[in-house]
């Protein structure tokens, strides 16, 4: 009797976690068919005879082309420079010196990340942006993004940085090395694959930011490739399906690639801020 | 090569006060080690003499130049890591020579030097590997020739063997003789294995609670113990420490349980420096003490609490009153005793220490 409830429970669990799964995996399985096929509805189906003629289109609009190939690429590759090198110098200076309340600088600092990102802070960031004529600039975007990435980017990186003995420091110190050639030689190369993590992490967000680059952009041609996704709207504004998912098809495949070479490097391990 | 002077030096963190105006003075080519439990403020002295600590208090000299306030490229040294700090990410080859590189010498003159360094250390085969592809102690050697790479004045070990286990820690131990006989380096160098610090060092200063409790040749502090903490902690089993009272006009002393010791022929040795004869401790070492079955003269009485064969020797443990003696036998057949026994102390070697534990002399 027992052993019936038990197998009845499981298989509803299972029936459960199907259903669950499919409601998540169907999107991405639309997008993995919808581009090859002629004539795209909403629903998942395989193709008769998969074409490439979507691509095709989608690459004659140009202004949609260099969002994804030349802005995106900007944007997105700014922001992971910065907001690498300045988390791994500051996670680094976090770690190594007794700075008195550094931990609670640390959360009040994961605190604000939330509103600098936010749109809450989008008025104040826009004049600011206009004062120091930052606005329709990609310098402008990227500096806003690194801000609001910096404070869990350097979360995350200190985590890295503070599982890294010292010794390895100090016997390089007393090998004669000054600070600079320490941090060259030897505490980089030990926290490269947190780098690594943290970088791709700054660079999916910023190559999926939507709400930042349209309020601090003005031409069509400096807007990213997630604002350039509405050209593939008709006039009467609605979607192209086949179109939109060719274009989001495209837009995706950086991020799979990265996540990928990470993996294949480093292997993706959950360095997160918590302490054991 | 250069002599270590720590003068009146004193390192607080926060609140603990970690070394307590410690002097030492290592000569020219001296070994000498810092030996003390953990907490005793051994690692810290060793750290302030590197330059990975600034005292709050007192000077260090190094041959004749002042470094108290240097940093460790200053100061010419080289040290060993309990962990060792082999560098993960580079070869045997670049972690030995690091020292040289950061130096700025050429290339080829570094592997040359390195392979000299490594092949009189038995790991020149191995230069091409990462830290994480040799055993425990090619890790250790490695960290020894990474040390000696470059000629420093001074040598400083954190517990270089410690993580070694006991097998390798023996040979380990023997190699690092060895080596400091060779080299005449001026090394000091950190442990808690008092075998170790017996066994390599020329003198040893036993540390507690930040100060340096005894300084001497190893053989001095393991016979003449300065102080009850010395005693206790030096020797394995340590020092037999027996409460007592003495009574030196009648050249007894009285043990708990009315067990009276005569004492009358060292009346002159104890009597100068004895002011008041209670709260007294007795010293005596367990290979200092004869056993018999029988009462013989200037003898206590106990009972045998129990016997452990060591191979060689033999390690008995007696009662007297509620106090545990230690003796040691050094005969091959098992001792016959009976459950009372009647210990005999060898006075030339047994040592009497105040209240405050220090040595009465």
């Amino acid at each position: 009797m027992r052993n019936y409830e038990s197998t009845f429970s499981k298989l509803l669990l299972v029936l459960f976690s199907l259903a669950c799964m499919a409601f998540f995996a169907l999107p991405l399985l639309w997008l993995l068919t919808a581009p090859f096929t002629p004539m795209t509805t909403l629903s998942v189906e395989i193709p008769d005879n998969p074409t490439l003629d979507n691509f095709r289109t989608v690459f004659k609009n140009e202004f949609a082309i260099r969002a994804l190939f030349r802005n995106n690429l900007i944007i997105a590759g700014g922001a992971m420079l910065s907001v690498a090198t300045v988390a791994t110098l500051a996670s680094y200076g976090l770690s190594r010196t007794r700075v008195v309340g550094r931990d609670i600088l640390v959360y009040v600092l994961m605190l604000f990340s939330s509103v600098v990102g936010g749109t809450a802070a989008m008025v104040p960031l826009f004049l600011l942006a206009y004062h120091l004529q930052l606005i329709d600039t990609h310098v402008g975007v990227i500096l806003v993004m690194t801000g609001g990435l910096l404070p869990a980017a350097i979360f995350m990186m200190r985590d890295f940085v503070d599982s890294i003995p010292r010794s390895y420091e100090e016997a390089a110190l007393v090998c004669g090395a000054g600070p600079f050639r320490i941090f060259r030689d030897i505490a980089f190369p030990l926290v490269r694959p947190g780098v690594a993590v943290v970088a791709i992490w700054a660079f999916v967000n910023a190559w999926g930011a939507f709400l930042i680059p349209v309020v601090m952009l003005r031409s069509p041609e400096n807007m990213p490739a997630s604002v350039a996704l509405y050209s593939f709207y008709s006039e009467a504004g609605t979607p192209v399906h086949t179109l939109v998912s060719a274009y989001a098809f495209l837009y995706g495949l950086p991020v799979l690639v990265l996540y990928l070479l990470v993996n294949w490097r480093f292997g993706f391990r959950f360095f997160g801020g918590i302490k054991s | 090569m250069a002599k270590i002077q720590l003068e009146n030096i004193t390192k607080k963190f926060g609140e603990l006060t970690a070394v307590n105006d410690v002097s030492l003075e290592v000569s020219d080519g001296e070994f000498v080690a810092l030996l003390g439990p953990s907490g005793c403020g051994k690692t810290t002295t060793l750290r302030l003499i590197a330059g990975l600590e600034v005292p709050n208090e007192g000077r260090i000299l190094i041959g004749d130049k002042e470094v108290t306030k240097l940093p460790p490229r200053d100061r010419d040294i080289a040290m060993v890591f309990q962990d060792y700090a082999l560098y993960p990410h580079m070869t045997l080859l670049d972690n030995i020579g690091y020292p040289l590189k950061v130096r700025g010498v050429a290339k080829p003159d570094i592997t040359a030097r390195v392979t000299e360094v490594a092949t009189e250390l038995q790991i020149g085969d191995l230069l091409e590997r990462r830290p994480g592809q040799v055993s425990g102690g090619q890790q250790q050697r490695a960290s020894v020739a990474r040390a000696l790479v470059h000629q420093a004045q001074v040598f400083l070990f954190d517990e270089p063997l410690s993580n070694l286990d006991a097998k390798l820690r023996l040979e380990a131990r023997a190699f690092l003789k060895h080596l400091q006989q060779e080299v005449g380096v001026t090394a000091v160098y950190v442990t808690h294995d008092q075998a170790e610090a017996m066994a390599l060092a020329d003198r040893i200063a036993v540390m507690n609670y930040g100060r340096v409790m005894q300084l001497g040749h190893p053989l001095d502090v393991y016979r003449r113990p300065a102080n009850t903490f010395v005693a206790a902690f030096i020797g394995s089993p340590p020092m037999n420490l027996l409460p007592c009272e003495v009574d030196i006009h009648a050249g007894k002393i009285l043990f708990e349980g009315d067990r009276v010791l005569d004492i009358a022929s060292y009346r002159e040795r104890w009597g100068g420096v004895l002011k008041n004869g209670r709260d007294i401790t007795l010293g005596v070492r367990p290979e200092n003490i004869a056993i018999s079955s029988t009462e013989v003269p200037g003898s206590i009485p106990s009972r045998v609490y129990v016997i452990q064969p060591l191979g060689g020797e033999w390690l008995v443990v007696t009662q007297v009153g509620g106090e545990l003696v230690s003796v040691r036998l050094f005969q091959d057949e098992a001792p016959e005793l009976s459950e009372n026994v009647w210990l005999k102390f060898d006075l030339d070697r047994t040592f009497l220490y105040d209240k405050n534990g220090d040595l009465l002399q």
